[in-house]
């Protein structure tokens, strides 16, 4: 049988030629020498049967992109009777080239100019004859569109085939020796100086994905390696911060409080208190942030974020939320803030604010400092580990409330088509680098906000200037008996109203500012806080806490992530107006049943 | 290769193989499922679904794709009858 090499430029119509050629016989199919799938089909060609083999369009016979490899490598290691090559006519001045230098490999070729009719409406007209002898090679003319000339082009097309012999392919080896050593070389350099991220066979793709994606062994597996990322983030990410506060602490002690003693108050407490606090609060969220990023860049990078998104999309799906959510709204429960930041992979603008307005419901390790020291003054050892559970189902219950009322006004029109890519290992040179942009996004965006925020704080709980700080008769505690009438039925007095305005700066902060609120810390605020308050208001205050908002960091991102003010303030409000709701509810509920 | 009459891609099973023979979609969805290689004549293959109706995993060609169920409807194919 002979064999018929299809060969041009991309976009000359070549395709169109081959399925003109070969009506509806294509299969695709592999070839010795080279790795990717090419179309063929059986012809009959001047009474042969042949094989006409569709290679991919090339620019240039000796370049090195892949698809020019793949067709050097066929002619290498395949016998070819004839070659088509189809050039665009209107473009041929630019085009020849290739001509050229398929002639000079030897083999039995035709040139068919393609697109006639567009080459004769822009006045572009061509000596057949000069060019077949200058070429040395039967030139025709053909619309492949509209099958003007096919007929007669095959026709030459056969008597090229019959007419000449041609040489094997260890011959066009030998022409082609100088492109396969250029080849040979750019590998062995690129093997040896250049990191690529290594992809896995197929094969190995689809066996991983046999067990990753199994009906019945892909959801626990998830959580399971969600659970083990999560850990490693708060494991690694503690020492971290603390080693962060501490160096904080020790510039305050060391240095930045002996240089302002001399300073008048009011000045030490704006600059320490104020703006000092203010960049220690961005500065503890750094270490997580690089952490996280670390770790999603290498679960996005290594394929398995399409998969989880595969995995937990049936649930999703119902919330007006996809997969991709899932795996953030997960996260959130460590940080809100890299989870917002992380909502980026989603295109759809709907859907990522959906995701950005539930992830703050997420109970992030912050709010549990404050849960865990409350439940621990105002409940038994034996009932404050179902506390905190509830709290958890509470944190879930916010996120698919919320979902599920806005659906309906944040609806995707982005259909869920994931690509699968197969599973890949990132360099460490992509994750640091993807770990170092995040961060200065951050820093660059959050710093001034944030900071801002904690000087207002700090004036608004130690202005006027001559009363305790904190204390009822400041500002804040103004603001705390103004609010009255809207925390008294929902079980918070004045004094935590306070330190609910802290708590809206960082929840780390909270218990600190019952420390300064009540004069006292440790195990005497713990029993002071049990006498003042009973459970149903306990519970009412953590309640409150965990869903109106989770701090200033989290509302910066917000805002600089959606670039809307009002979406941020909607976010905003939405929360503490469910806060109040639930809180309320809880509350009267818990006094109406006698509590 | 005997064609049956068409079903959407949703009907498939897990495992079976068909050849696609109608794209309907808006030119957005459209436009996107060609990006990815979604074209009449080409052959699709349904390698698994999620549980709870979630999304379908198909293939072609090398390329693996997920997709809901409800885009997987828009997309008519021919059984192939083994």
């Amino acid at each position: 049988m002979k064999r018929i090499a299809l060969m041009g430029m991309p976009n000359t119509g070549k395709s169109t030629l081959f399925n003109r050629i070969s009506g509806a016989s294509a299969r695709v199919g592999n070839w010795p020498g080279i790795t990717v799938d090419l179309t063929s089909a059986r012809i009959l060609l001047g009474g042969h049967i042949a094989e006409l083999i569709d290679l991919p369009g090339i620019y240039d016979l000796h370049g090195f992109s892949d698809d020019e490899q793949v067709v050097r490598h066929f002619l290498e290691h395949n016998d070819i009777d004839l070659v088509i090559l189809v050039l665009n006519t209107s473009q041929i001045d630019r085009q020849l080239s290739l001509g050229l230098q398929v002639r000079d490999l030897g083999l039995p070729t035709i040139l068919m100019l393609n697109m006639v009719d567009e080459a004769r409406r822009h006045g572009v007209s061509v000596d057949q004859q000069s060019m077949s002898s200058q070429l040395g090679m039967p030139v025709a003319m053909i619309s492949a569109k509209y099958g003007d000339g096919c007929k007669e082009a095959l026709q030459l097309a056969a008597q090229t085939m019959n007419r000449e012999s041609h040489p094997t392919p260890e011959h066009l080896r030998d022409r082609l020796s100088p492109d396969d050593r250029i080849e040979q070389e750019m590998e062995q350099i690129v093997r040896s100086s250049v990191q690529m991220p290594m992809e896995l066979t197929d094969q190995l793709t689809a066996k991983i994905d046999r067990i990753l994606l199994h009906p019945w062994l892909g959801l626990p597996l998830f959580f399971g390696a969600l659970y083990a990322l999560f850990q490693f983030i708060f494991t690694a990410g503690k020492p971290l911060q603390d080693g962060v506060a501490w160096i904080l602490g020790y510039l305050r002690g060391g240095v930045f409080e002996p240089m302002l003693a001399t300073a008048p108050p009011w000045l030490h407490g704006l600059l320490l208190d104020g703006v000092y606090n203010g960049v220690g609060t961005v500065a503890a969220f750094v270490p997580l942030i690089i952490l996280f990023f670390l770790v999603m860049t290498m679960v996005e990078d290594s394929g398995y974020l399409s998969r989880a998104a595969y995995l937990t999309d049936a649930l999703m799906a119902r919330l007006g939320l996809d997969g991709r959510s899932f795996v953030m709204l997960l996260m959130g429960f460590g940080c809100n803030v890299p989870a917002l930041m992380g909502t980026r992979v989603m295109r759809s603008r709907p859907l990522r604010l959906l995701t950005m307005l539930v992830i703050p419901f997420s109970l992030c390790s912050a709010r549990l400092q404050v849960f865990v020291f409350m439940a621990a003054a105002l409940f038994t050892p034996q009932q404050a580990p179902a506390v905190l559970f509830s709290l958890y189902l509470m944190s879930f219950a916010a996120t698919f409330v919320t979902a599920l009322l806005f659906k309906g006004q944040l609806r995707s029109d982005e259909p869920f088509i994931l690509e699968l890519p197969p599973y890949r290992f990132p360099t460490p040179h992509q994750i640091l680098q993807r770990g170092w942009l995040e961060v200065s996004h951050f820093l660059r965006r959050a710093t001034k906000f944030i900071v801002a925020g904690v000087v207002l704080v700090w004036a608004l709980t130690n202005f006027p200037g001559d009363v305790p700080p904190a204390s009822a008769y400041t500002f804040a505690g103004m603001i705390g008996s103004a609010l009255s009438p809207l925390l008294t039925p929902i079980g918070i007095d004045g004094q935590l109203a306070i330190a609910l305005i802290f708590g809206f700066v960082a929840k780390e902060i909270v218990i600190g500012s019952l420390a300064v609120i009540y004069g006292l810390s440790g195990d005497p605020l713990m029993q002071l806080m049990a006498c003042k308050l009973d459970w149903v208001q306990g519970m009412s205050f953590m309640l409150f806490t965990l869903i109106y908002t989770p701090c200033l960091s989290t509302i910066a991102t917000l805002k600089s992530e959606s670039r809307s003010n009002a979406f941020t303030l909607f976010s905003v409000a939405w929360s503490l107006i469910l806060a109040w709701g639930v809180s309320f509810i809880f509350y009267q509920g818990a006094r109406a049943l006698g509590y | 290769m005997l064609l049956m009459p068409s079903h959407d891609l949703a009907s498939l099973k897990p495992g079976e193989h068909a050849t696609i023979c109608g794209i309907h979609a808006d030119e957005n969805l459209h436009h996107r499922l060609n990006a990815l290689g979604f074209r009449v004549g080409k052959h699709i293959e349904l390698v698994r679904r999620a549980r709870f109706s979630g999304p379908l995993h198909v293939r072609i060609g090398s390329t693996d794709i997920v997709m809901r169920q409800s885009e997987a409807a828009r997309i008519q194919i021919s059984h192939r009858a083994a």
